[in-house]
């Protein structure tokens, strides 16, 4: 897993809320940080890829431990 | 340029109500402009205290913990159980309650349209409705519809 900045756990939380709290989360910010999102909700694994490609966040790293989904997302530019 | 989600809301149910709040709080979330319109019985979705429930009476496909025959579902108390039912696994399950997506989506920018006539057919009146809902008719939503990407009647 690769280095971050701010850390959003939403185990035990549904969609749409793992979505929300990366929005949250990135909305604070600056451009280069990195967000270490945490979900349990498996839906997870197509909605952060989706909201990374709308949003101009890349998503650098997305991987499964324990039951677990962790993102990595680069908060772009493109975004407030 | 952002793009665009108009949605109408009409139904005033528990599983009603979270389609439109839903997905007008993603929306917003993946940076669209995104507006609901609600109408007839969606306007309920708008009051400041919200009362919602579902009923399984003429929703075959509603989930029960048993085979409730329709005649019973008339009982009084069915609907309460099954509202509390629905509400306890909604909570369970880690999923957003209306009204804390509801508050969502007022934070993140979502224009809450009451329609004008529906409210005065029901006698609703705007100060029961949370704060900063606009309000308008059917030219109104067209002219965003018209613009819109996605347009979605629930």
């Amino acid at each position: 897993m690769s280095e971050f900045d701010v850390e959003i756990d939403s185990s035990g939380l549904n969609c749409p809320l793992p979505v929300l709290k990366a929005r949250k989360a990135l909305a604070d910010m600056a451009a280069g940080q990195k967000l270490h999102l945490i979900a349990t909700d498996r839906g997870a694994n197509k909605d952060i890829p989706a909201f990374c490609k709308m949003t101009g966040n890349p998503l650098v790293d997305s991987s499964e431990a324990d039951g677990k989904l962790h993102f990595i997302i680069e908060k772009g530019d493109a975004n407030g | 340029m952002a793009k665009k989600m108009a949605i109408i809301a009409s139904k005033g149910t528990l599983d009603g109500a979270y389609p439109p709040f839903l997905l007008a709080s993603t929306a917003a979330a993946l940076g669209f402009e995104a507006k609901i319109f609600f109408t007839f019985y969606g306007l309920q979705l708008l009051n400041k205290e919200l009362n919602l429930k579902v009923s399984p009476l003429g929703n075959p496909a509603m989930p029960m913990p048993v085979t409730v025959p329709s005649i019973i579902q008339v009982l009084p108390g069915l609907e309460w159980f099954a509202t509390w039912m629905m509400k306890r696994k909604l909570k369970k399950k880690g999923v957003a309650s209306v009204e804390e997506l509801r508050e969502i989506c007022i934070e993140s920018g979502v224009e809450l349209i009451a329609c004008q006539m529906t409210v005065d057919l029901f006698d609703f009146k705007h100060e029961n409705f949370v704060d900063g809902i606009s309000s308008g008719g059917a030219a109104t939503f067209l002219e965003f519809a018209s613009e819109a990407d996605i347009t979605l009647y629930i």
